[in-house]
């Protein structure tokens, strides 16, 4: 070891040494900062493996059971800690494996670096064991990928990757080396990546522009916010906070950008989108200034886009700017990072207090309350809801864990009724609405913020998609906290058969196993319960439990997520029942 | 913006980038996604050292064609790009005839065709000769129409290049890159 710490110290110095491609992979990983990576081994990245196992003290290397878990546990510790996610494997399945990752972390915008081993150069294009062109596959969704063929292109090449994936709007980068670039030596030094001289990561502001925003902001009667998640990876959550504040513009999230505004605070009205809250949708067509902050307006969250907010003057802070009118026309677009623009828009900005405005949403909540929400997290009807379990969770937990969500319905009500008190706080796949992505995020959550509790919310679909990653709870005993919510359905799509398909349930019952059994099976302390006066102590239980902890908790089986805008409907046409 | 946005309309998209291999894919991807289909393609060096030119020709509204440009422009080789109209661009095509030869000396219409349509003989050889016309599409159009009637052995036409009439301001771009 005496000797590696030689070579670091001489690489520190920026001397070159002479080592192998597959050691100057983990050099180069060491220098981004890289402790902590998620992966699967096989024969075309045996040698960077080979170098792992020396580095271990260093890098510490999680395998997943199957390469997906790998990218979503690396988005998982992405999304929580506001660092580079690293994925790996090996060609040809390993590296098709990624594909649903990437995708995910595209269209969710996180920073994540896949690396994948490639069949040695010559053999490239010859159909060969294990080999798949996953630079053509992957071009779709990734930010950027590459595929290395010679040792002297990984510390560049590398060093690109990590900025391109961090910076501006985030995104996956793959990297794909073939097995010889791995094996062959390569004078190695390393310096960071900090500008590609085609790519402007991030746009200047434009003081004209931020003008424009604050006239009509400031003359607005009826403004209103709308944030994703933009503001927690430009770290802007400050800036929201005082300019909502100074203000005093009722302010909504998308799912993406939960949790970057205390869900307490008086001026936070709830979450936009198909299962949003009553008021932020139903207002949005009629409010005067739709103040949008880096979001991109997914269909999700305005619905008939031809009847979203038609009435208002829309803002649009982006940093991207092909996000500009792609979806909804900005009257006028501030280009740049929400941490600079917030920044520099709060001293053009009135104070003002909106009450009447305000009350407005008020009156909205207080149907909503009466209508869903008391039902949901106060039922008094026999079986158990999805909204009391996280009721329980908010209590339990107060309100501080990091909540990760897979696909459906119990997402839905997660994201509609979880607090959060901190930012980075909901980590669910919002975009590509990936069944699968819990288990492992939450993995990966939990490594990237060991102080936190993590509690990996799922349904008993989406968990028996990626339930093979209990192993790596069970033999890296991570203490997450795993709360399946069963419904013996498929229960989103379920509950459009019951709306929309006149209730022909096609394919949506599931025979699920013994889940319980299962987890025990994994030796993870596990618990099932099925009547409401066992809740609150399970969920106690497990929250007080610093080991990992499975809680499968029977929820009625044909409950429906309200409020609804049914798809193809104006967000004003939403639906309480 | 009014009906341009919502018509149907040619537009010559210009794309200025680095010289990377996957970047033809990743851009044909954008098209592909949407079910735009590229009208004509071509790839050259442009005006700057190591700076590619793609020249994409569409037939579709400028509203796609804009977010089109968006999405080449946010591909991390791409330095920057441009749409225009025809109107706002000088274009030309090429196209190759290759036709027997006895046909040069027995059908004396041919060598009216050649010159009528300002074409040249790029080479003549026992068995066949090939002309070579530069022009607008329907220029190249009316010479196959005219020389159809008498045998093309074969014919094939390049994609559009193009120029903008206004400065498609790239070098000053770059040279702000270099400085950073």
């Amino acid at each position: 070891m005496e000797t590696l710490k030689e070579m670091k110290t001489e690489t520190r110095k920026g001397k070159t040494l002479k080592i192998s491609g597959a050691e100057a992979i983990i050099h180069c990983l060491l220098a981004e900062g890289v402790d902590l990576l998620y992966g699967y081994p096989g024969g075309a990245i045996m040698p960077v493996y080979d170098e792992l196992y020396k580095f271990q003290d260093k890098l510490t290397h999680i395998l997943t059971r199957h390469e997906q878990g790998a990218t979503h546990a690396a988005q998982g510790y992405a999304r929580v800690s506001g660092r580079v996610g690293v994925a790996m494997a090996t060609s040809g399945p390993g590296a098709t494996n990624l594909v649903t990752g990437l995708a995910d972390a595209q269209i969710d915008s996180t920073p994540m670096v896949c690396i994948t081993g490639q069949v040695p150069r010559h053999l490239l294009g010859s159909d060969a064991f294990q080999e798949t062109d996953i630079i053509g596959i992957s071009t779709p969704v990734t930010k950027w990928n590459y595929q290395i063929t010679k040792a002297s292109e990984i510390p560049e090449i590398i060093a690109k990757a990590f900025y391109i994936a961090k910076s501006g709007r985030p995104g996956p980068v793959l990297i794909d080396i073939t097995k010889n670039a791995q094996f062959e030596e390569l004078m190695f030094s390393y310096k960071k990546c900090t500008g590609v001289r085609s790519y402007n990561a991030v746009p200047k502001p434009d003081k004209k522009a931020l003008e424009a925003a604050a006239t009509l902001i400031n003359s607005a009667q009826k403004p209103f916010i709308v944030w994703g998640q933009g503001v927690i990876l430009g770290k802007a959550e400050e800036e929201l906070k005082a300019f909502v504040e100074k203000a005093g513009i009722p302010a909504a999230w998308t799912i993406m950008g939960a949790s970057a505004l205390d869900t307490e605070h008086p001026l936070n009205v709830g979450m936009v989108g198909m299962h949003g809250n009553y008021g932020p949708n139903i207002l949005t067509n009629e409010c005067d200034v739709l103040i949008a902050i880096g979001m991109r307006f997914d269909d999700r969250v305005t619905g008939r886009l031809d009847d979203y907010a038609t009435q208002a003057k829309v803002i649009h802070f982006e940093i991207d700017p092909a996000e500009i009118s792609k979806n909804v026309h900005a009257d006028v677009a501030v280009l740049g990072d929400s941490k600079e623009t917030l920044a520099l828009l709060l001293p053009l900005i009135n104070v003002n207090k909106h009450e009447s405005w305000h009350n407005r949403f008020k009156e909205k909540y207080k149907i909503e309350f009466d209508t869903v929400i008391k039902n949901d997290i106060h039922p008094t009807k026999e079986g158990l809801t999805m909204g009391e379990v996280i009721e329980e969770i908010n209590i339990a937990s107060q309100q501080k864990a990091v909540i990760v969500t897979d696909v459906g319905q119990h997402q839905m009500i997660g994201c509609r009724y979880a607090k959060f008190r901190e930012s980075k706080s909901n980590i669910t796949s919002g975009g590509l609405g990936t069944m699968g992505f819990a288990l492992p995020a939450a993995i990966g959550a939990k490594q990237g913020a060991m102080d936190r509790e993590v509690v990996a919310i799922i349904g008993d679909g989406g968990y028996q998609m990626t339930i093979q990653e209990l192993g790596v709870i069970f033999q890296h005993n991570i203490p997450v906290k795993i709360v399946v919510l069963n419904n013996d359905h498929l229960g989103m799509v379920r509950q459009w058969q019951e709306l929309f398909f006149e209730k022909r349930y096609a394919s949506t019952v599931m025979v699920n196993p013994d889940f319980v059994k299962i987890a025990e099976g994994y030796h993870i302390e596990a618990k099932r319960v099925s009547e409401r006066k066992d809740l609150k102590s399970a969920v106690q239980e497990m929250i007080a439990s610093d080991k990992p902890y499975f809680l499968e908790v029977k929820v009625e089986k044909e409950d429906n997520v309200f409020p609804m805008i049914p798809s193809g409907a104006a967000v004003s046409e939403i639906r309480l029942k | 913006m009014g009906d341009n946005n919502i018509e149907n309309q040619w537009f010559t998209i210009s794309v200025y980038s680095e010289n990377n291999v996957g970047l033809l894919n990743r851009i044909s991807g954008i098209f592909l996604k949407r079910h735009i289909n590229i009208e004509s393609l071509n790839v050259s060096k442009s005006e700057i050292n190591n700076v590619s030119k793609f020249t994409i020709v569409v037939h579709t509204t400028e509203n796609w064609t804009r977010k089109i440009v968006g999405q080449i422009e946010k591909q991390i080789e791409v330095i920057r790009a441009f749409y225009h109209t025809d109107d706002e661009t000088i274009y030309q095509e090429s196209a190759l005839f290759k036709i027997a030869s006895d046909l040069l000396f027995d059908e004396r219409q041919i060598q009216n065709i050649i010159k009528d349509n300002n074409s040249q003989i790029v080479t003549v050889a026992r068995d066949f000769f090939v002309l070579a016309k530069t022009g607008r599409r329907f220029e190249i159009d009316e010479m196959y129409e005219q020389l159809a009637p008498y045998g093309i052995m074969q014919f094939v036409r390049s994609g559009r290049i193009s120029v903008s009439k206004d400065e498609m301001q790239i070098s000053a771009l770059l040279q702000e890159f270099q400085h950073h």
